[in-house]
């Protein structure tokens, strides 16, 4: 992966004078000179409004849009373009699903079975729909490895549940969520099965077909792609049935005084101009991890993990809040050390060019049900190296110093 | 190095061993402040008589710079009229450059002008965690704003 490195321009940078080492992938992956490129080459060349218009640059707009839609499809396995939706990202994708299909369908007294270790897109939307709806919110925990704990699951499985919605990997943890088993669960009782797949789909591969849910949301920034544009993979019979959360242009065939005719799946739920220089750079991103192949980049990513956790077993008073299993887990790595908050290891760590993230990670439910206050995480990509962990655990000591922790 | 500047011995010592920690069951007023984007809290009571502050407790949880900052506030508050309280917070919040001005502080003697909280100084080359040192003291801000109602 040193070929890898060579195409993310930003990596050769400089930070507080030290060669920067970037573990905060899991917050936003930087992005090859491929994909900065087909972005530029697009405003360059061939920016225009795309489903609009008959000339040569909407002509060329619309198929590099649709293209990359194409493409994301193949990626993840989708029967047909049509399954995927464009968005803004994870959030986005999320509110449409909850007030698109959770809105008009939720009854009281119905249940929505979520995880206590959610990203809050996928814990606020729910408590929104639920107080507009009468639902009811019931939470899995989690085993002392930080694996989802499917021992009560059962409990919930009952013909008031409605929705399951689980993320595919932890953005904290790092835990692999129990998605087999939740679809199984769903199916048992005819709930939705959706899958928060923000950390999943950038990191393990992903065949749609296989898993089996219904719905499935992800975000371009996480996968080398740019900000600002995501994906809803649904199947077909469900995107069918669900109302688009927001109407405008671009969603429908036919506009009346007093009523409106949707256009088909997934235009109906892309209302407005979208993101399409980003979709362009979707695309391109795609293309990327295409070329280095899904499985590599996993088993990257599991050698870089397993390395990672070792010598941060060497550093004393150093606590990894994850799974141990390398089965069970990503290259996401949350960590305390000793009694130093973890926003003064992050800024210690940011002088030694070490990029980490410091706080609650959008997860402040899961830093309840941890009692920790925050946490420090370090997360890796396709392009993350030996020499950046090294750097890291350079910086642990230095806080250790600092700090006056013998 | 900016880093040792920023983590004075005195800034952990307070960190490790805030002051005047915990409630006041005679408070007179009670404020609380979160940063929301790291989750640091601080919480304050006061007990204040003919204008001065009799008593002070603060609790919180968060980083070293907000909470040496809040506990080396509580030590200069108490005792202090809320007048000298005002001109104590707008001298540190001149002095961390959150409030236009020159900097209060003499080189030439230091802690003369503000004590401990001059140790916090070296926060200003970390813009980032300014608001870490200033979250005390918007908590104060609020309390004393309760104060006079
Ligand atoms: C697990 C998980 N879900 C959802 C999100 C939200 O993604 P976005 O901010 O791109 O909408 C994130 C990213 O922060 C995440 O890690």
């Amino acid at each position: 992966m040193q070929q890898v490195r060579a195409d993310f321009p930003i990596l050769d940078r400089l930070v507080n004078g030290k060669r920067l080492a970037y573990l905060d992938s899991s917050a936003t992956t930087q992005k090859p000179s491929q994909v900065i490129d087909a972005i530029s080459d697009y405003y360059r060349v061939y920016n225009s409004n795309v489903h609009r218009g008959a000339h040569t640059l909407a002509a060329e707009a619309t198929i590099a849009y649709e293209d990359a839609r194409t493409k994301i499809a193949q990626f993840i396995g989708a029967g047909s373009s049509n399954e995927v939706v464009f968005t803004k990202g994870t959030t986005n994708g999320m509110n449409l699903i909850s007030y698109g299909w959770g809105l008009n369908r939720l009854r009281e007294g119905d249940r929505i079975l979520l995880t206590v270790m959610e990203h809050h897109a996928n814990v606020v939307p729910w408590q929104i729909i639920a107080k507009h709806t009468g639902a009811e919110l019931v939470y899995l925990e989690l085993d002392e490895d930080y694996r989802v704990d499917l021992s009560n699951l059962d409990r919930f499985v009952d013909d008031r549940l409605k929705i399951i919605s689980v993320s595919g990997m932890s953005n904290v943890t790092g835990t692999i969520g129990p998605v087999p088993q939740l679809v199984e669960a769903a199916r048992s009782v005819g709930a939705l099965m959706i899958v928060d797949a923000a950390q999943s789909v950038p990191h393990l591969p992903t065949n749609v077909a296989e898993i089996g849910a219904d719905l499935l949301v992800f975000s371009a920034h996480k996968m080398l792609g740019p900000t600002g544009i995501g994906a809803m993979w649904g199947r077909p019979e469900i995107l069918e049935e669900m109302d688009p959360a927001e109407g405008g242009g671009e969603m429908i065939t036919d506009v009346r005084l007093y009523e409106s005719r949707w256009a088909p799946v997934p235009h109906k739920f892309e209302a407005g101009t979208p993101p399409i220089a980003q979709a362009v750079g979707f695309g391109a991103a795609i293309d990327y991890l295409d070329k280095l192949g899904m499985e590599a980049v996993r088993r990257h990513e599991v050698a870089i993990t397993r390395y990672a956790l070792d010598r941060l077993s060497e550093v004393p008073d150093l606590r990894v809040v994850g799974p141990t299993d390398l089965s069970a887990r990503g290259g996401t790595i949350s960590f305390e050390l000793g009694d130093i908050h973890p926003h003064d290891v992050a800024t210690i760590l940011d002088q030694e060019g070490v990029a980490v993230r410091a706080g609650h990670h959008c997860a402040k439910p899961l830093m309840r049900y941890l009692e920790v206050p925050a946490t420090a995480r370090a997360s890796f990509y396709v392009y993350t190296t030996e020499e950046d962990i090294d750097q890291l655990v350079t910086g642990l000591y230095r806080a250790r110093d600092l700090f006056g922790l013998a | 190095m900016a880093l040792e500047e920023l983590y004075r011995e005195v800034i952990l010592d307070h960190y490790r061993h805030p002051r005047h920690k915990g409630t006041l069951s005679n408070a007179d007023v009670h404020a609380e402040g979160l940063n929301p984007s790291c989750g640091d809290e601080f919480s304050l009571d006061l007990a204040i008589a003919d204008g001065v502050i009799t008593d002070v407790a603060t609790q919180g949880q968060g980083c070293s710079i907000s909470q040496a900052s809040g506990s080396m506030m509580a030590d200069a508050i108490k005792g202090k009229t809320l007048e000298e309280v005002g001109e104590l917070a707008h001298k540190f919040r001149v002095m961390m450059s959150i409030d236009e001005g020159e900097n209060p502080v003499d080189p030439a003697r230091p802690g003369a002008v503000l004590g401990d909280l001059e140790a916090l100084q070296g926060v200003r080359k970390f813009p980032v965690r300014i608001k870490c040192a200033d979250l005390p003291w918007t908590t104060l801000a609020d309390a004393l704003s309760q104060a006079e109602s």
